[in-house]
């Protein structure tokens, strides 16, 4: 279980989170969306420990991630994050990607992390992809690499931040297949995302970040559908729309 | 041989004498080029991290990347001689050249690990590494991989600037050259053989790197 409460977060002078209070139960997907610089992506990473908070506190299975007596590397292990790009290691193979923290971190074999790797490689639809090297993969291909490196450290939770919105369209639905896989085999999740049609069906719960609060949280239904917030109103009229509808109102 | 003698100068013992200060220019760019990287890396590396280490090593990159070479290896060898440090001229070359080679390669290495991406470096952070497996699986790869062509322009220049050291009483092969040449006046060509061997050394060195370089840029 991660147990965010009462979060603060500055960049200097700039406050980005103002009290975030939020539970993530196991087993369960919970998409953060929200406007952009609303703060998801820092809040994903001050739940690793990637970034320091400055108030509040995050429990992770009831360790305390920003308390500076906690291993955060070996914390870390537990909690998997993907980024919207620049995910891949450029110089590794897409084998070695994901063989490298097995074997550096979890002290494994050289032949057991390669063993694994190809195991996760495998999972994510890429066991042929091994020897290749980030440039001669596909955006969505160097997604589901990220997804299988941070696999191989055999998290228990997994988070992602907007993983797909660095994609040319026809490849985001191969992503999304491997996030709705993980999904079924019971991995706990927190998404950020902009994509509506995937919180809403695949999402448990769905939480509407706005000016560094939770605004809004509750089922898909609730919260997509039948929002009772005003700025979440707003924020999903504007998000619903299709490009295409954008680019008819803009000519209209 | 005779008329070899009378009309040139140079007899067949002479080469031998230029052969070892050929071998006595590698030794001595090879020694440098070593102690400097290595040195280079490790202050390169203390510069991005540290605010202070940055401030305190400033003087000492500043000061060696602009003073001129042959400037600095006189001094070097006063200063040292002065403080009655009697080491041999391999090692006052290798010291002054290699303290060059650190500073400018520090540069590059600095250059370098600041041009990754911080977002592998959190990806890599973010799986459990330590800032130490970070720097030697990601950031030091990575910063080989932009660093690698202006540090062999450095060992170019070094090769070059080792010619230099015959100030401090070296004899390499610029000095063997000038003192063939002050006995034979045979100024042509003697010069003309240094700098054809400069160029041996120096073209397949910037050849193999633009190889390497396609290579790593994958
Ligand atoms: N390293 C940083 N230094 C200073 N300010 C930052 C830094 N990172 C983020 N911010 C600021 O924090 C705010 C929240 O940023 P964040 O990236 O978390 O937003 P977001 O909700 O993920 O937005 P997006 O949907 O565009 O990704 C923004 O106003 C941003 O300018
Ligand atoms: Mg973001």
């Amino acid at each position: 279980m991660i147990r965010i409460s009462n979060v603060q977060k500055a960049f200097g002078s700039v406050i980005v989170l103002k009290g975030i209070d939020l539970t993530i139960e196991k087993g369960e997907l919970v998409c953060l969306i929200g406007a952009s610089g609303s703060g998801k992506s820092t809040l994903l990473q001050c739940i690793n420990g990637l970034e320091p908070i400055q108030g509040g506190e995050i429990l992770v299975d009831g360790i305390s991630v920003h308390d500076p007596k906690t291993d955060i590397n070996k914390l870390r292990c537990k909690l998997g994050i993907v980024f919207q790009q620049y995910n891949a290691f450029p110089h590794l193979t897409a084998l070695e990607n994901v063989a490298l923290a097995p074997r550096v971190v979890a002290k494994r074999s050289r032949a057991e992390a390669r063993a694994l790797a190809q195991k996760h490689l495998e999972h994510v639809g890429l066991g042929d992809k091994g020897d290749s090297l980030p440039s001669q993969l596909s955006g969505g291909q160097q997604q589901r690499l990220a997804i299988a490196r941070a696999l191989a450290m055999e998290p228990s939770y997994m988070l992602f931040d907007e993983v797909t919105s660095a994609l040319d369209p026809e490849l985001v639905g191969e992503v999304l297949e491997t996030m709705r896989l993980l999904k079924s085999e019971g991995m706990t999740m927190v998404v950020v995302t902009h994509d509506i049609n995937f919180a809403r069906e695949s999402a448990d719960r769905v939480a509407f970040l706005c000016q560094g609060e939770v605004c809004e949280i509750g089922t898909a239904e609730e919260v997509i559908d039948h929002p009772r917030k005003e700025q979440t109103q707003k924020f999903l009229r504007r998000e619903k729309r299709t490009p295409l509808e954008i680019v008819k109102s803009s000519v209209a | 041989m005779q008329f070899s003698f009378a009309n040139q100068g140079l007899a067949w013992s002479d080469a031998y004498f230029l052969a070892q200060g050929l071998l006595n220019t590698v030794r001595l760019a090879a020694a440098a080029t070593l102690v400097g990287t290595l040195a280079g890396i490790v202050l390169g590396w203390l510069r991005t991290v540290s605010v202070t280490a940055r401030i305190a090593t400033a003087p000492f990159v500043d000061i060696i990347r602009s003073v001129p070479m042959i400037i600095q290896l006189i001094l070097a060898n006063s200063f040292l001689s002065i403080l009655g440090f009697g080491a041999s001229p391999f090692w006052f070359g290798t010291v002054a050249l290699g303290a060059w080679m650190s500073a400018v390669t520090a540069e590059v290495v600095r250059a370098g690990l600041l041009s990754v991406p911080l977002q592998y470096r959190k990806s890599a952070r973010s799986l459990g590494m330590t800032g130490y497996q970070e720097l030697l699986y990601i950031s030091l790869p990575l910063a080989f991989r932009t660093g690698l062509a202006p540090w062999i322009g450095l060992v170019l220049s070094l090769i070059k600037d080792s010619a230099l050291a015959g100030v401090v009483g070296y004899i390499e092969y610029m000095r063997s050259t000038q003192i063939l040449i002050t006995r034979t006046h045979e100024t042509w060509l003697l010069l003309m053989g240094a700098g054809l061997f400069y160029f041996l050394i120096c073209y397949p060195v910037s050849r193999y790197s633009r190889r390497l370089e396609r290579k790593v840029r994958v």
